[in-house]
């Protein structure tokens, strides 16, 4: 006969984990306002057809370098005015910001692939593969990225997946150096000594005990390299080695506008705020997602 | 006016969810001299209060006190800058639990010693020094010189704690307050640090309050114990008085919930339920959802404190009422498992050697963390394998449990080489439970998956007959199968415990491997575990290897015990014998430093 009874809890439990997240989300200004510039921009992506009064690429040639609406000249048939080649500019911008947001995705997630699997792997295997990791980190922290990228995308040639894909290879330390950290700590904990004894191979540790641990960390570095990867982006195409013309892309609008810069500031302007709202927003989303999903106690 | 008096001190914290009510109506008086042992389990309030005598509390904390006196200053009415000049660390001084983390590690210790009494203009420069060396000697440290110029982390545990004690006297404070001096240390040292810290204060002549969890350290060094719970004092008197005729539950529960080395293993009383955390004053009392003579009043007003200043208590209970709690004295553990004669595991000559290296090019550098270990363990029995940090009992257990290779010798399960084995078979033979329960369970995990983990590895049963077979192992640790989609950081340590049990006996294993399984888990959760823990084992006739440091709890379960020393076994025996008449000596001097009740205290 035992003297221990079931331990008598008080009848409401803590709150479970996904609860608390959610409470502090909602109550967290920079993630509510990240993720609503973001969540917009997505939608007007994938909507811009629908969206965009115009062609974004119908020539006009007899409204080129109209002004906004708002300034003196400006007509409501072209609000944000047009550009050079007499392209309404707002329809531009927003077809831009389907390049912005494919080539964010996609180069953050070809990195996250790269970063994630050499984090993990040097941090849970150690030894030999941690020392071959952090060589390959010391080289690629040591290369020169813009310049990289240009001479890259020169050789193979432009295009859409070309500049995903490069710009995507080239923005994979963040992950690593955060994975590879938190993965060090992570296999030094009993539960994964406790799976090993149960039987789990390392792929299995790996993928049920330590991966999970890891998503905060990634999505916020995820969202970091979203706006890094966008920015990537417009370099190349301003340096006229990323989107090629005529397609729609903000580093690209800017590059075109440059010449017309000083009486047509809007030209540079209008796309350069579009990006520094795209990348503010990926940014208030990250810190915000950092601070949501800490532990408990800090802040 | 007593020396040092606290009365009616409460502090509450302001949290995100609301208001903790963690001190409430505390009285405390301290003489010149004294010492005062404030015992009680985490979350008690203990360290709180020592906290707000020393103006350390968070800011989010609100303390009140009606009375806060201290040789006759109001403590209240001094400003901040007079009380850190001429109160904090020159007349209360303070000593925390963790000596790893509590020196500054990139300052040298004759540094950290004499910086706050020469910038507080306390002393010049060589007076501080000299002052430090005196005291450095009088901790037993060696070399004192050569110490002023080290850093933390070329000094021992112990050292670094009697550093921060030569650190706490450097001013002669006339209260010296001591936050769990001993609870990170080794048992050895523990013994050491206890006596210096008692010495000192006679030869100082200073007030001592000792803050513990454990009742048994407090038993020989102190005048005088308040014993806390729920953030009040529920009961507080001499300390022989206390200790012999404990009479308020919770003490009297406590004493039966602890493991101890004199006469025979007597079955623990765990006490059911979890410390509270009073979110609202309360209204009853605090201790009643877990009393055993909680009566229907007890939830319903606050206890009276009865008794006198000697000895008072918050109880409603008389002293014939206690009278008669006396007779129920706990049976001896009267069954142990049957110890069967085959081997479940057979260690022959294991060697394990790690090689590391400073640098690349540098010299390699060879430790013999395991040195030439031969055990054999019976179906039944419980083996404890005791020894200090650094005596290679945990490498022991990873090799046993198989996930590291002995470098030398073999390990045969069920006489099997370990090693060669499948790491499916080998689950369902052996499994750990580990000392950390809040590391030892994946965060990101709810329970049912975590306990049906290695069945789903297995990869026999359905799923649906694996979530069954964790909820049946969840009411086998008694836990109730609501919690089987909780997550882990919704339970309190005991529970999370219950959970490495559950998840390491859903394979049915022969063997469990047991690594430091209580040290981690207050004395009245302990209990609730061991005693789990022994049922289990005779209900599914289960080998056990417990590694601990802890002597009482070794006295309280083992069949066997064998003591490592440097990578050695140095002495394997039952456990009669060996603490009857130990033959090595260095298990003799971890039975006479293991912390042991005065004959005295009360078998309750």
């Amino acid at each position: 006969m035992s003297s221990v009874e079931t331990p008598d809890m008080a009848e409401d439990l803590p709150r479970a984990p996904r609860q608390i997240m959610l409470d502090r989300a909602k109550k967290h200004g920079g993630f509510l306002i990240g993720a609503t510039i973001l969540l917009s921009l997505i939608l007007i992506a994938i909507f811009a057809p629908l969206i965009a009064p115009m062609d974004p690429n119908a020539q006009s040639l007899s409204s080129r370098m109209l002004p906004p609406v708002w300034t003196e000249g400006g007509t409501w048939d072209h609000l944000l005015g047009t550009d050079g080649n007499g392209r309404d500019y707002l329809s531009r911008l927003i077809f831009g910001a389907r390049i912005s947001i494919l080539i964010g995705l996609g180069a953050a997630t070809i990195g996250l692939f790269i970063g994630v699997t050499l984090g993990v792997c040097a941090g849970y295997f150690g030894g030999w593969v941690d020392h071959a990791v952090s060589f390959l980190l010391t080289a690629q922290l040591a290369l020169p990225g813009l310049l990289l990228a240009m001479a890259l995308v020169f050789i193979i040639g432009p295009s859409v997946l070309v500049v995903i894909c490069i710009i995507g290879v080239l923005h994979w330390t963040y992950y690593l150096v955060v994975t590879r950290a938190a993965t060090q700590r992570i296999r030094s904990l009993d539960f994964v000594a406790a799976a090993q004894s149960a039987g789990s191979t390392p792929r299995q540790v790996i993928w049920h005990e330590i991966i999970p641990n890891l998503i905060p960390q990634i999505i916020v570095i995820f969202t970091f390299e979203l706006g890094i990867a966008i920015l990537a982006e417009a370099s190349l195409s301003f340096l006229g080695v990323g989107i090629q013309p005529p397609t729609a892309s903000w580093g690209l609008m800017i590059a075109e506008g440059k010449q017309a810069m000083f009486y047509r500031p809007w030209l540079v302007i209008l796309p350069g705020l579009c990006l520094f709202l795209t990348v503010i927003g990926a940014n208030l989303l990250g810190d915000g997602l950092r601070d949501i999903t800490s532990p408990e106690g800090r802040n | 006016m007593a020396f040092l008096d606290i009365q009616n001190l409460s502090i509450d914290i302001d949290l995100p969810a609301g208001k903790l009510f963690a001190v409430r109506d505390i009285s405390l008086k301290l003489e010149r001299g004294q010492s005062l042992g404030v015992v009680g389990e985490s979350g008690s309030g203990k360290s709180l209060t020592a906290l707000a005598l020393m103006r350390l509390l968070p800011k989010a904390a609100n303390v009140q006190a009606d009375v806060m006196g201290f040789d006759g200053i109001d403590l209240p009415s001094v400003t901040d800058g007079t009380f850190g000049k001429d109160i904090l660390g020159a007349r209360i001084s303070m000593i925390f639990q963790e000596p790893m983390t509590s020196l500054n590690p990139v300052y040298s210790i004759g540094r950290q010693l004499t910086e706050a009494s020469v910038r507080t203009g306390h002393f010049t420069h060589s007076q501080a020094k000299s002052r430090a060396l005196d005291l450095l000697a009088r901790v037993g440290i060696p070399e004192p010189k050569l110490r002023m110029q080290q850093y933390p982390h070329q000094l021992s545990g112990g050292q670094r704690q009697r550093v921060m004690i030569a650190m706490a006297l450097m001013l002669e404070p006339e209260v010296l307050i001591a936050d769990e001096p001993t609870t990170a240390l080794d048992v050895t040292v523990q013994a050491q640090i206890m006596d210096l810290l008692s010495d000192l204060r006679r030869e100082m002549g200073m007030a001592m309050i000792l803050i513990t969890h454990d009742l048994a350290v407090v038993s020989s060094n102190v005048d005088k114990i308040a014993v806390m719970y729920g953030g009040e004092i529920v009961e507080q008197g001499d300390a022989a008085a206390v200790l012999s005729q404990p009479s308020h539950p919770y003490t009297r529960a406590l004493l039966n919930a602890i493991p101890r080395l004199d006469g025979d293993a007597r079955e623990l009383q765990a006490i059911p339920g979890t410390v509270p955390s009073l979110m609202a004053p309360p209204t009853a009392c605090v201790f009643a959802p877990r009393c055993a003579e909680a009566k229907p009043v007890c939830t319903q007003h606050r206890p009276p404190n009865v008794g006198t200043i000697a000895h008072m208590r918050r109880c409603i209970l008389t002293d014939d009422d206690i009278a008669k709690m006396v007779a129920a004295v706990p049976a001896v553990v009267a069954e142990r498992a049957q110890v069967k004669d085959d081997v479940v595991l057979s260690a022959s000559h294991v060697t394990r050697v790690f090689q590391t290296r400073t640098s690349l090019f540098a010299a390699k550098h060879e430790i013999r963390a395991v040195d030439n270990v031969s055990l054999d363990i019976h179906r039944g029995e419980t083996l404890a394998l005791v020894g200090e940090s650094g005596s290679g009992k945990s490498t022991l257990s990873k090799i046993l449990l198989g996930l590291d290779a002995p470098t030398t010798g073999s390990v045969l399960l069920a006489g099997e080489p370990v090693t060669q084995m499948q790491p499916a078979k080998r689950a369902g033979l052996v499994q750990p439970i580990f000392q950390d329960p809040y590391s030892s369970l994946n965060p990101r995990r709810t329970l049912a998956e975590i306990i049906a983990r290695p069945l789903v590895l297995r990869g026999e049963k359905s799923s649906a007959d694996n979530l069954k077979s964790a909820r049946e192992m969840l009411d086998m640790v008694r836990l109730p199968a609501r919690l089987l989609y909780s997550y882990p950081s919704q339970l309190s340590g005991g529970q999370r415990q219950r959970v490495a049990i559950a998840r390491a006996l859903i394979t049915s294993p022969k063997m469990l491997i047991c690594d430091e399984p209580t040290s981690a888990l207050d004395v009245s959760v302990q209990a609730q575990i061991l005693t789990l823990l022994g049922d289990l084992q005779r209900n599914l006739h289960l080998t056990c290897v417990i590694i601990t440091h802890d002597m009482a709890v070794v006295h309280q379960i083992a069949d066997r015990v064998a003591v490592m020393l440097s990578g050695q076994i140095v002495e394997l025996g039952t456990a009669h014998d060996v603490f009857g008449s130990p033959s090595n000596s260095y298990t003799k001097s971890l039975l006479a430093a293991a912390p042991q009740f005065k004959q005295d205290t009360v078998l309750a």
